[in-house]
């Protein structure tokens, strides 16, 4: 075997390793992983209850319940996804492990990307328990929905969200203190510009224009329109959203390098206490 | 090598058998940080934590370097293990760049530091498993050497499977030496693998740093405060002080410098000072503090 199959091996087998480990923190953690579910749930329900207080025509109700429901759920999925990357650093650092995991020979690309994997499966699961949950709670009706549609187009966007991912995941290396709330900051600024319960016509042109490079607003628009008018893929939606993905992945790992310099050059990377 | 010796030190770089196993010249590093005296928002000042370090360590030899907490010994195998980068000077490993041939480092080196470190909920096989993947060793080469990299270390092979919060700190400190040696590391770097270990886990723990030297052919540099264990396991002895190497010779040498009959009497000769291992007051308290 020469020595480049040996070391794609290699990394491939480092990229089992960390999906490996996640599977098994789920595992341990499940039941705390359901209770967070139920607080999911509940706190979709809260912002889908909306659309019956506006007491509308049963049609128009049900299409804003079911526009409320694709944003809460790709709000969940994306916070799935914050949290598993920026925990990349500060849950190795809170479990002591981190020192182990920087000094092994995984490439930093396979160390995030396996990071990533896992956190879209977990979220992939999870938005489709919550849609469906809401859904029957609420009492949504979606005859025309392509699920598969809509499906595939977050498969894609997560891509983009795990390059966008990685680029947050720095913030604990840099700031062990405050660094994984950042994280979330990201989150919420990335989804209040892509109309995550609205149109993103309703914003003031500027931030129109940033939505234009955000990966959430193509996922929205097109999940939306999947599953109220049952609509397929659409290519409008797919070609921003790849290439996002292409320059937000190399973008986010460039950043991220330049965190761990600054880490070793300043003793950060290390375990809590 | 044993059978839980990984494929990847076969790699590309493989260890410089001409070059030393560590070759350190004038190694230095430099943190700020603030003087706690002056209050909490004085300005942060320069801190040597490592001042123009020279040594060199031959292949398969055992080196321990002594020292007070905060003298600069978590730093230098930080440094070596690239976790740190430096403000200057150079360290060699089999005659890679420690700084600049991070990757080939990684394959050569492991190490075991004074917190075992292990994500809590998971067993010790589990644990031993994910560190594992990083060096290419997947689940069927696990299964075999988790089992027996366990047994040689001492630690009952039935309890593999509890998660590593309800094991002792000295078993815990075992599944660290078994993390360490399951990739077979040519360099293996020890940051007081004994400290806070009762007296049994501690000669346990020392007599397998015999072992792996003896069959695994490993250089060993050995990091410690407890001047009994770097004076039975060393072949030289260092003496790091507030940042400087003050010496690296064969212990009888130390002796015979100083006229002295202990390495107590020894450092107190080198430094004026006595030799106390204060608790808590290594490199990393002022980083600490914050999650305090």
């Amino acid at each position: 075997m020469s020595e480049y199959a040996i070391e794609l091996r290699n990394q491939l087998v480092g990229l089992f390793g960390i999906v490996e480990r996640n599977a098994y923190l789920t595992k341990r953690y499940f039941l705390w992983d359901l209770a967070f579910m139920v607080w999911t749930i509940a706190n979709t329900l809260t912002i889908v209850f909306i659309a019956r207080a506006e007491h509308l025509p049963a049609a128009r109700e049900n299409t804003l319940a079911t526009q409320l429901l694709v944003g809460a759920t790709i709000w969940a999925f994306l916070g799935i996804i914050f949290e598993f990357m920026t925990e990349t650093v500060a849950w190795e650092r809170w479990e002591g492990t981190i020192e182990y995991t920087f000094m092994a020979p995984l490439s930093r690309f396979v160390h995030l990307f396996g990071q990533g994997a896992y956190a879209v499966l977990y979220g992939l699961i999870r938005a489709t328990i919550l849609f469906f949950a809401v859904a029957a709670f609420i009492g949504i009706h979606a005859p025309q929905a392509n699920y598969g549609a809509a499906f595939v187009l977050l498969a894609v966007a997560s891509l983009s969200f795990i390059g966008v991912g990685i680029m947050t995941s720095v913030l604990p290396l840099v700031s062990p203190e405050k660094g994984a709330q950042l994280g979330f900051v990201a989150q919420g600024v990335m989804l209040v510009v892509s109309g995550v319960y609205y149109s993103v016509s309703v914003m003031p042109v500027w931030m129109q224009w940033i939505a234009k490079v955000s990966p959430a607003t193509y996922v929205l628009r097109g999940d939306r329109n999947s599953i109220i008018h049952g609509t397929g893929l659409a290519w409008a939606d797919v070609w921003p959203l790849l290439i996002i993905a292409v320059l937000a992945t190399p973008l986010g790992l460039a950043i991220f390098r330049v965190g761990e310099r600054y880490a070793k050059r300043h003793g950060k990377l290390k375990r809590s206490g | 090598m044993s059978t839980f010796a990984p494929s990847t030190i076969d790699l590309a770089s493989p260890p410089d058998r001409q070059a030393p196993a560590v070759e350190v010249r004038d190694l230095r590093k430099t943190f700020k940080r603030r003087d706690r005296k002056a209050g909490r928002f004085a300005r942060k000042r320069p801190w040597p934590a490592l001042a123009d370090v020279t040594f060199t360590i031959a292949r398969g030899e055992c080196v321990a370097i002594l020292g007070q907490n905060g003298s600069g010994k978590s730093t230098l195998v930080r440094l070596l293990s690239t976790l740190l980068i430096n403000d200057g000077g150079e360290a060699r490993i089999f005659g890679h760049d420690a700084f600049k041939e991070e990757s080939t480092i990684r394959r050569l080196v492991n190490r075991v530091s004074v917190e075992a470190s292990f994500f809590k909920k998971m067993s010790a096989a589990e644990n031993l498993s994910y560190a594992a993947r990083f060096y290419g060793m997947t689940p069927r080469q696990t299964r075999a050497g988790v089992p027996e990299i366990l047994t040689k270390v001492g630690f009952p092979a039935e309890r593999r499977g509890e998660a590593m919060e309800s094991l002792s700190r000295g078993m815990q400190q075992k599944v660290a030496l078994a993390r360490a040696l399951l990739t077979s590391p040519v360099l293996l770097l020890l940051d007081e693998p004994t400290t806070g270990l009762d007296p049994r886990s501690k000669l346990e723990v020392q007599d397998f740093i015999r072992e792996v030297r003896k069959e695994h052919d490993a250089t060993i540099l050995l990091c410690t405060h407890d001047m009994a264990e770097a004076e039975a396991l060393a072949d030289r002895i260092g003496l790091l002080d507030r940042g400087r190497l003050l010496f690296l010779e064969p212990v009888e040498d130390v002796k015979r410098r100083f006229g002295v009959e202990t390495l107590e009497q020894a450092f107190f000769a080198a430094t004026g000072r006595e030799f106390v291992a204060e608790e808590g007051e290594d490199e990393d308290d002022e980083y600490r503090e914050v999650f305090a």
